[in-house]
């Protein structure tokens, strides 16, 4: 599929000598939702900045539907509409004027029609002549989109759309993001809840310290994210591994007393319970077990070895 | 240039105007009645002339300055700066416009709320006092380069300022008195000589005799150095918001 946003070689720092992107490569995918997850600061939000024109990279290019963001930033701009992770919105405003503005400002004719089309899809229909200090906080995050799709751009960013947000409002912005996939927008979300990619996801890009660890596909991805490890913690130290389960490739801690197993809950068979029979039938004695998952923490710390080695 | 982009912003700028139309109109048109009352009547009835034109009438041009400067400041800064303050500049920045669509719009938008005012203003003095105007050509340009002057100081002032103080430092500290000691309502002549040369360096004289020269046809200054003076001080603004938006001071990270 060919790319409608195209990231390569950019760097980004500021006058403090803070480097927030390191090298950021990334090929965006036209009609996917990518989802972009990473821990806070690191750089998630600079680089969705950055490719929208409000702030520009110190190196590096950027291209949208082949349109340089800084040589040619009107055509790389109109085809992107961004949702920032901010709730900002002048509180006086009627909803139906705001959504307007957008429109305006992205040098499109005035059109009632869309603007009812996008303010129904989100709901915001019975709401639009409300001032934006009237409404709640997820009313006011959906004003937030319905402006982004004013001008019906081809690219949508959204920056944390669900950070504070309730359960069910949750569940409605990711119904909302899949309708916009089926009408050919391709979406951009930062993250840093799991599920979040999980949930509606095609590819996951993980994101920290200003550099790009990996682009997958989600389910790849969510494979090597669904690691468990089992702790058996043992009455008497062992000296090595008994030799019957050797393919188990057991890791020895706490000078013996302690064997590690990992596994994935997505594997058709954890091998749990052939490995406790195994180490019965080899005479070790369990003291006790325990299973913890791996954290979204634990893997970008691995990420970031690995990426380092 | 976006012309729509530009239209967006003036239209949503002049809602907000609009939509607090009773503060906008009836503000200026009691703080002027106020002025006559104050001015004209109990200090006039004192003055009876200044250069062959009652004070009434003397003090019409410069209160009309006065108020337009202020307005085209305070307009101009405000309505940049909200966007900053509201964390809605996102938009303007992500948006496929450049700085010219910007600035036309809020620089517009506050140039015509400050327009308005200058008439409304006009208007209400013409029930308190005889004015003339001998050259209305020289006195609607003045009056729209003046509103354009100082809408654009005051978008630079917005994009200075960090906190809503900063924002009142400037045309509290600098414009409001230099406006007031630039013979809003006396003439410079009134003045011992020290003191008239003192004021020849502040730069609202120029304005505000050149306007007044539009209406009765006398000036402190020589009208050609007015004009110049106003002329000058727009393309210096436009210079400064040219280098802003070039490098993206205290906008684009």
């Amino acid at each position: 599929m060919p790319s409608i946003v195209s990231v390569r070689g950019v760097r980004k720092s500021y006058d403090t000598g803070f480097e927030a992107l390191k090298g950021v490569d990334l090929e965006i995918e036209d009609g996917e939702i990518l989802a972009l997850l990473g821990p806070n600061g690191a750089g998630k939000t600079t680089l969705i900045s950055t490719i929208c024109g409000i702030s520009q990279q110190t190196e590096g290019t950027i291209t949208v539907g082949g349109h340089d963001t800084l040589k040619d930033f009107r055509a790389a701009r109109s085809l992107i509409g961004l949702v920032p992770q901010e709730i900002a919105l002048e509180p006086f405003e009627r909803v139906e004027n705001a959504v307007r503005l957008t429109r305006g400002l992205f040098g499109k004719r005035r059109d009632d029609a869309v603007i009812e089309k996008i303010l129904r899809q989100l709901s915001l229909w019975d709401k639009r002549d409300s001032k934006i200090n009237e409404l709640s906080g997820g009313m006011k995050r959906r004003v937030l989109i319905a402006k982004a799709l004013s001008h019906e751009p081809r690219v949508l960013f959204l920056d944390e759309p669900t950070a504070g947000v309730d359960v069910e409002l949750r569940q409605d912005m990711w119904n909302v993001v899949r309708q916009l996939r089926a009408d050919g927008v391709t979406i951009i979300l930062t993250t840093h809840y799991i599920e979040e990619a999980e949930a509606i996801a095609d590819r996951v890009g993980v994101i920290s310290a200003g550099r790009i660890l990996l682009v997958e596909d989600k389910d790849a991805l969510m494979r090597r994210m669904g690691q468990k490890v089992l702790r058996i913690e043992l009455d008497s130290p062992l000296g090595a591994v008994p030799e019957a389960l050797a393919d188990y490739d057991l890791q020895i801690e706490d000078e013996g007393r302690t064997l590690l197993y990992t596994y994935h809950t997505a594997a058709p068979r954890s091998g749990i319970g052939r490995l406790i029979t195994g180490l019965t039938q080899a005479g070790v004695a369990l003291a006790d077990v325990s299973t913890a998952q791996s954290s979204l923490e634990d893997i970008f710390v691995d990420l970031v070895k690995e990426n380092a080695a | 240039m976006s012309l729509r982009a530009v239209n967006a912003i003036y239209t949503y700028e002049m809602r907000r105007f609009f939509r607090t139309m009773a503060q906008s109109f009836i503000s200026p048109v009691i703080s002027t009645s106020l002025y006559f009352v104050v001015f004209g009547g109990a200090i006039g009835s004192r003055i009876d002339q200044v250069e062959g034109v009652s004070y009434g009438a003397f003090i019409v041009p410069g209160l009309v300055m006065l108020t337009v400067m202020t307005q085209a400041l305070s307009n101009a800064s405000f309505g940049i700066y909200f966007p900053k303050f509201m964390g809605t500049m996102y938009e303007l920045l992500s948006a496929p416009i450049s700085f010219l669509e910007i600035v036309a719009g809020y620089v517009g938008a506050a140039a015509t709320k400050a327009l308005f005012i200058g008439v409304v203003i006009m208007v209400t003095a013409s029930f308190f006092v005889e004015m003339q105007i001998a050259h209305p050509l020289a006195m609607v340009a003045f009056l729209l380069l003046t509103c354009l002057s100082f809408a654009l100081f005051g978008f630079i002032i917005g994009i200075w300022a960090d906190n809503f103080e900063q924002l009142q430092l400037i045309p509290l500290l600098v414009v409001t008195p230099l406006v007031f000691l630039g013979g809003s309502f006396y003439s410079i002549s009134m003045l011992p000589p020290f003191w008239q040369t003192v004021t020849l360096f502040n730069p609202v004289v120029y304005l505000i005799s050149g306007f007044r020269w539009s209406f009765y046809g006398q000036a402190d200054v020589p009208i050609a150095v007015s004009l110049l003076a106003i002329a000058g001080f727009t393309a210096l603004c436009l210079l400064v918001i040219w280098w802003i938006f070039r490098t993206g001071w205290r906008i684009r990270q």
